[in-house]
């Protein structure tokens, strides 16, 4: 009999987890889709607290999601987001709104990036909407929305994978994803082993939780140029996995440095063509 | 005390004591239904399990359970999917035969195997399980005690058992005239699977390192379970006890349909990473031509391959 995370409890005993905002005072976990009401006033409350006097336009065709309508698997919701491109940008922040730590992730693009597609792989507690907000270079923040069917995907007990994850922690693949040219923007898979524990996962005979450690923050870097910035918080699943863009002027190194919230650095370089070999992304 | 908190826990109490007694006398009747079993081999009795997930109409019943009998002490293996599916177990053995109840095996940590382990407790046996069965019920033990109450209504699953005797390797257990052989695998369905081989009539008991007609599900390592099972083909029995499916197959025969599954399940996977297929996708896309040959197959083969993708997008 399988693990069936994406069926789980709606009420929780969140502890608290060290270094995060936890938003505690603004309403959570809604479980039905019927809340749209709720839904909306919660997504005012947080674009307060996390753009406070900024304004959040609709995403003016600049900024959409994709992801699964209903989660296989609440501890592994795979999320795309895909930017237009018809503006220059600074970042993305990634926000899923009834997450115990909302703020999931905030890229900030470099000069070598190409930032018009990016996946990444997060964790979602309860029925929920997701936010993309894309910060323009005039500063205008535009914000697209979808809603997730995944329950207790942050409290679901650890796995094999987890066991696997930690005994193998700061080992990285590259992927590349299609033909290398010059000055032509391609894509990259990157994968870190690193179990990114948060904190939710209680031993229920010690009745302690384990503590948590996940990554706090990426960066990419081409020929020492920078291709991206992540902060990162506890949402990323488990061996988190991110596919972004970048622009090779010639073959060189991409060079990853990510920093967990025990403050490991694990660093590697990754020869551009080469790496670990990838293939052509699929039709 | 105050007035009022007294007789509100008067009235808490006096609500409690009438509710636990009525649950407690339709227990006590529902307890005492036996369970149909086919006797696979010479005192080896096994209840075949429903192709269903929990239910309060199946009473958590899903799975393939029984009991073995020695000319001095029976050992169960496994306890049963909820409490009162271990309580009719345990009411089935009591008309088979009044002897001890000394070892209850619990085969791997899944709810729908070992949460009958409560209606054991007062028979004192050594519950016997892997060496990573304790950390496996202490991650999940209560995470599945709820869901199952949740599933099968409050209460209805019964307590966490934990085991009393850890298999690292192998160990025997002696029932007075019969050897059980113990084997503690390798991570393979889950990472704590238990077998039992009995020695008398070459009976080998997999539990869920087996299933037939029934989707198999993933919760450990894909190669791993490859693995245990070409090591378990070579193993000389006459018959095998899946955990689910038929309570009774030929061995090795039984394994085939389960090794072909595993392995398009890992040739389909490894070939979506190699495409740059993503996960999601590929978790609707693998291993469809399996579909027609299992029960639940829409349920838990997307699961599969989740897992499976994960495995092997790392070598």
């Amino acid at each position: 009999m399988g693990l069936n995370r994406s069926s789980l409890l709606k009420v929780l005993a969140w502890p608290i987890v060290g270094g995060l905002v936890l938003l505690a005072t603004l309403p959570t976990a809604f479980a039905d889709e019927e809340y749209d009401q709720d839904r909306a006033a919660r997504w005012k409350q947080l674009q307060e607290s996390l753009f406070p006097h900024r304004q959040v336009l609709d995403s003016g065709g600049i900024v959409s999601i994709d992801a699964p309508p209903r989660a296989l698997d609440a501890a592994l919701v795979p999320i795309e987001l895909h930017i237009s491109g018809s503006k220059p940008v600074k970042g993305v922040y990634l926000v899923i709104d009834d997450n115990p730590a909302p703020m999931a992730g905030h890229f900030v693009f470099g000069p070598k990036a190409d930032p018009r597609e990016l996946k990444l792989r997060v964790r979602v507690n309860a029925y929920t909407n997701i936010h993309a907000v894309v910060e323009t270079q005039d500063g205008q923040l535009h914000a697209a929305t979808k809603f997730v069917k995944a329950a207790g995907g942050c409290s679901a007990p650890a796995g094999s994978d987890d066991a696997a994850a930690l005994a193998d922690m700061g080992r990285m693949k590259l992927r590349l994803l299609g033909e290398f040219t010059a000055d032509k923007p391609m894509q990259a898979q990157l994968m870190i082993r690193h179990p990114n524990f948060n904190g939710m996962q209680m031993n229920q005979i010690t009745r302690f939780y384990t503590p948590p450690r996940f990554i706090r923050s990426i960066d990419a870097t081409y020929d020492g140029a920078q291709v991206f910035h992540l902060d990162a918080d506890i949402s990323l699943s488990t061996d988190p996995v991110i596919t972004f863009g970048f622009v090779p002027h010639a073959k060189g190194q991409m060079k990853v440095v990510a920093q967990d919230s025990s403050n490991a650095v694990f660093d590697h370089s990754f020869d551009v063509p080469g790496g670990t070999p990838g293939a052509a992304p699929a039709g | 005390m105050s007035p009022t908190s007294l007789s509100r826990r008067d009235v808490l109490l006096g609500a409690c004591a009438c509710c636990v007694s009525s649950i407690a006398r339709g227990a006590a009747s529902a307890a005492e239904q036996t369970l149909t079993t086919d006797e696979v081999a010479t005192g080896i009795h096994i209840r075949h399990g429903v192709d269903e997930d929990a239910t309060p109409a199946n009473s958590g019943a899903i799975a393939n359970i029984g009991f073995i009998i020695g000319k001095q002490a029976v050992a169960v293996m496994d306890p049963g999917g909820s409490l009162i599916d271990g309580q009719r177990l345990r009411a089935t053995i009591r008309k088979v035969t009044k002897l001890p109840i000394r070892y209850v095996v619990m085969s791997h940590v899944h709810p729908d195997h070992i949460f009958g382990a409560g209606a054991f407790v007062d028979d004192k046996p050594q519950f016997v399980g892997h060496a990573l069965l304790p950390n496996a019920l202490a991650q999940r033990g209560e995470y599945y005690r709820v869901r199952l109450d949740q599933q099968l209504g409050k209460g209805q699953a019964g307590p966490v058992v934990a085991p009393t005797l850890l298999v690292k390797d192998k160990s025997e257990i002696d029932l007075g005239g019969r050897t059980l052989e113990i084997t503690a695998h390798g991570t393979a369905h889950t990472d704590c699977d238990l077998s039992v081989l009995d020695r008398q009539t070459r009976t080998l008991l997999l539990s869920d390192l087996l299933f037939v007609k029934r989707v198999p599900s993933l919760d450990g390592s894909l190669k791993g379970w490859l693995a245990e099972l070409a090591k378990l083909k070579t193993v000389a029995a006459r018959r095998a006890v899946p955990g689910h499916g038929p309570t009774g197959v030929d061995w090795p025969e039984a394994s085939r349909d389960l090794e072909r599954y595993l392995a398009t399940l890992q040739k389909e996977t490894r070939a979506a990473i190699a495409k740059g297929v993503e996960i999601d996708q590929a978790s609707r896309t693998v291993a469809l031509s399996e579909r027609d040959q299992w029960t639940l197959f829409d349920d838990y083969n997307g699961h599969n391959v989740t897992r499976a993708y994960k495995e092997l997008e790392w070598d």
